[in-house]
């Protein structure tokens, strides 16, 4: 059977050497999703099957398109915050941070080194968490169960420091545009550094289930190949850019938030397989502990929120009650919106699925007149046409996984 | 690629007017930004990505500058550049306001295919020679553009996409109810009862009777 491709891994040639001319037919088409595990969520692959291999695949998205950017639109930009939890909302915080620093950027605002470095605690406890939950759903995936109750035991204790900190487990909303919504609590920071070190151990007890496990490593290792060349023209961030060995992450090559600060090392794939981008994730969180531990040891004092940001932040509650200056001030930040120069400002944050990006039209005043966000999860996922093809049906699921899309964040 | 460094925005300037005698600066907050008659973003993007490093095209969106406005819609092509690090903004006017069109960029990035899908969906921007010119995120046969000015915040009354349920069922997508809010008071109102908060999108609420079809 001649095809225009070549088999990507030993099963699936096997598969199609099988498939001897004379058990020929013609091609099924069958639709995986939107309500299937391995799809994490909404995602609808239209496959095209010739017998067990993938001949064509169409993605089918938009099953949680709720209109963000239109919401955008119409609401000023402190009311937005709560939205960009909704977007990769399994790191939540993340995407607070990258929106307030979009939204710094246009108002030209300069946050002290406490608020960057609680911010940058955030994203990379966010990036733990993320990481976590996108391993033990991996693990689930190709057959490791267990993998899922360790991950899912560390991410509860991370989300018990989330809860302390924002009041909230999953729809955190903690950041501001100008600050944060309030400061660490008392000893918060201490137990943010005790969770590191019981971690680090637990982390590699994790990754050895897996690094060397015979079965994990036959469905992963040259499964999903995805070159460098291929990498960059689709537009692939994050994890899965850096898995096919484009050493390319925004916190060491365009830092914001002070992560020029911070000494950590971006790990890159050799291969660019499932098992690459697994592994640069196992690495990503190691050196997520590192940059918390980091931040924590040299914890600034000082203010959490930026001097220049009265006119966004709502002020004290019992300043509005007591002063006139405040109370009008008040009024004003919650009814017209915090009031922004005119301009267009672009900013992309490394949030744990990749670059999100939120390109900002401001023509002054409280709400922005467009707002284009940039997710991750969309950019990664439309090299699935390409990747699948040629692999059999099983290795679909595995392909999936390792590149650890989020359906909230790809639909918008 | 030749050179690798990401060069500064008066040289981009420069280097593009060489090639493009019609590109101008485009004012911007953060990166170098240019715009360009929409004819020539292709061989632009070519020269950008080949011949100065910016080899990721991180994003192409779409601006709507209100109904009444001329030109009415504008592209927008964000590139970086992964080993100089730099990002760079060209901006095209679409010729023309009632059927906005755009030279595809699939030929140089399969990435912009659903980049341009997208656009397509949402601002309804036509991208000449591109493959597969299909809704992404709204269903195939949904009649608007919802991202466009003159599209409510609501949404409009529209058929189910599967003719044969909505028979069955007499259903239809309603508009979403905007009691709600969100609430946004217009700024340097001084009327009091003009400068009320209420929903910025006004197209239905209890003033008003739900929009029929645009």
């Amino acid at each position: 059977m001649p095809t225009d491709y070549a088999f990507p891994d030993s099963a699936a040639k096997t598969a199609n050497a099988i498939e001897a001319p004379e058990f020929q037919t013609e091609k099924m088409s069958l639709s995986m999703g939107p309500s299937h595990p391995s799809t994490h969520g909404v995602l609808r692959l239209q496959l095209e099957l010739d017998g067990e291999i993938v001949t064509g695949c169409d993605p089918v998205l938009g099953y949680l398109h709720r209109g963000d950017e239109k919401i955008a639109e119409n609401m000023t930009y402190n009311q937005f915050v709560p939205y960009t939890d909704r977007l990769d909302y399994l790191a939540p915080l993340a995407n607070n941070v990258a929106y307030a620093c979009a939204v710094e950027r246009l108002a030209k605002l300069e946050v002290p080194e406490r608020c960057q470095a609680i911010r940058v605690i955030c994203s990379e406890m966010a990036r733990v968490s993320a990481h976590l939950l996108g391993l033990g759903a991996y693990g689930i995936d190709v057959g490791a169960w267990a993998i899922f109750l360790y991950t899912f035991t560390e991410r509860e204790k991370l989300y018990k420091l989330f809860e302390e900190l924002t009041g909230a487990r999953f729809t955190t909303s903690y950041t501001r545009i100008g600050g944060v919504a309030r400061d660490v609590p008392e000893g918060w920071v201490e137990k943010v550094d005790a969770f590191c070190d019981q971690f680090l151990p637990i982390l590699e007890n994790i990754l050895n289930l897996l690094t060397r496990n015979k079965i994990f490593i036959d469905r992963t290792q040259g499964v999903g190949v995805i070159s460098k060349a291929d990498a960059l023209a689709y537009g692939l961030t994050g994890p899965n850019l850096r898995g096919s060995g484009v050493p390319l992450d925004l916190r060491k090559d365009k830092p914001y938030s002070g992560y020029e600060r911070y000494e950590f090392d971006v790990a890159i794939g050799a291969h660019g397989d499932c098992f690459d981008r697994y592994m640069v994730r196992g690495e990503e969180m190691r050196q997520s502990v590192r940059i918390i531990k980091q931040a924590i040891k040299s914890f600034p004092k000082g203010d959490w929120y930026a001097k220049d940001a009265v006119r966004i932040f709502a002020p004290r509650k019992d300043k509005v009650l007591t002063s006139m200056e405040e109370l009008i001030n008040n009024f004003m930040i919650t009814t017209e919106g915090p009031q922004m120069p005119a301009g267009e400002v672009y900013f992309e944050a490394e949030v744990p699925k990749g670059a999100l990006g939120f390109f900002i039209v401001s023509k002054g005043g409280g709400v922005p007149y467009r707002m284009k966000i940039r997710s991750p999860s969309f950019c990664n996922l439309s090299i699935l046409p390409k990747v699948c093809q040629g692999n059999l049906v099983s290795d679909v699921v595995s392909i999936l996984g390792s590149l650890d899309f989020v359906m909230g964040e790809c639909d918008r | 690629m030749s050179s690798l460094a990401a060069a500064p925005a008066t040289d981009l300037l420069a280097v593009l007017q060489a090639r493009f005698p019609a590109a101008v600066a485009r004012p911007s907050v953060d990166h170098p930004a240019f715009n360009l008659p929409m004819a020539e973003v292709p061989a632009a993007l070519l020269l950008l990505r080949d011949e100065h490093g910016y080899d990721l095209l991180i994003d192409v969106t779409a601006v709507d500058w209100d109904v009444e406005a001329r030109p009415r819609f504008s592209v927008v092509w964000h590139l970086l550049s992964s080993t100089a690090h730099g990002y760079v903004r060209l901006v095209a006017d679409c010729v023309s306001d009632a059927e906005p069109t755009a030279p595809s960029v699939v030929s140089l990035w399969a990435g912009a295919n659903w980049h341009e899908r997208e656009t397509f969906d949402l601002m309804g921007i036509q991208f000449t020679d591109h493959p597969d010119l299909r809704r992404i995120l709204m269903w195939d046969g949904y009649p608007f553009h919802p991202l466009r000015k003159d599209f409510p915040l609501a949404g409009i009354e529209t058929p189910l996409p599967d003719l044969e349920v909505a028979d069955l069922t007499k259903a239809s997508v309603l508009p979403a109810p905007m009691m709600g809010g969100p609430f946004v008071a217009s700024s340097g109102e001084m009327n009091l009862t003009e400068a009320e908060p209420r929903a910025k999108d006004e197209s239905w609420n209890e003033r008003s009777a739900k929009p029929a079809v645009l």
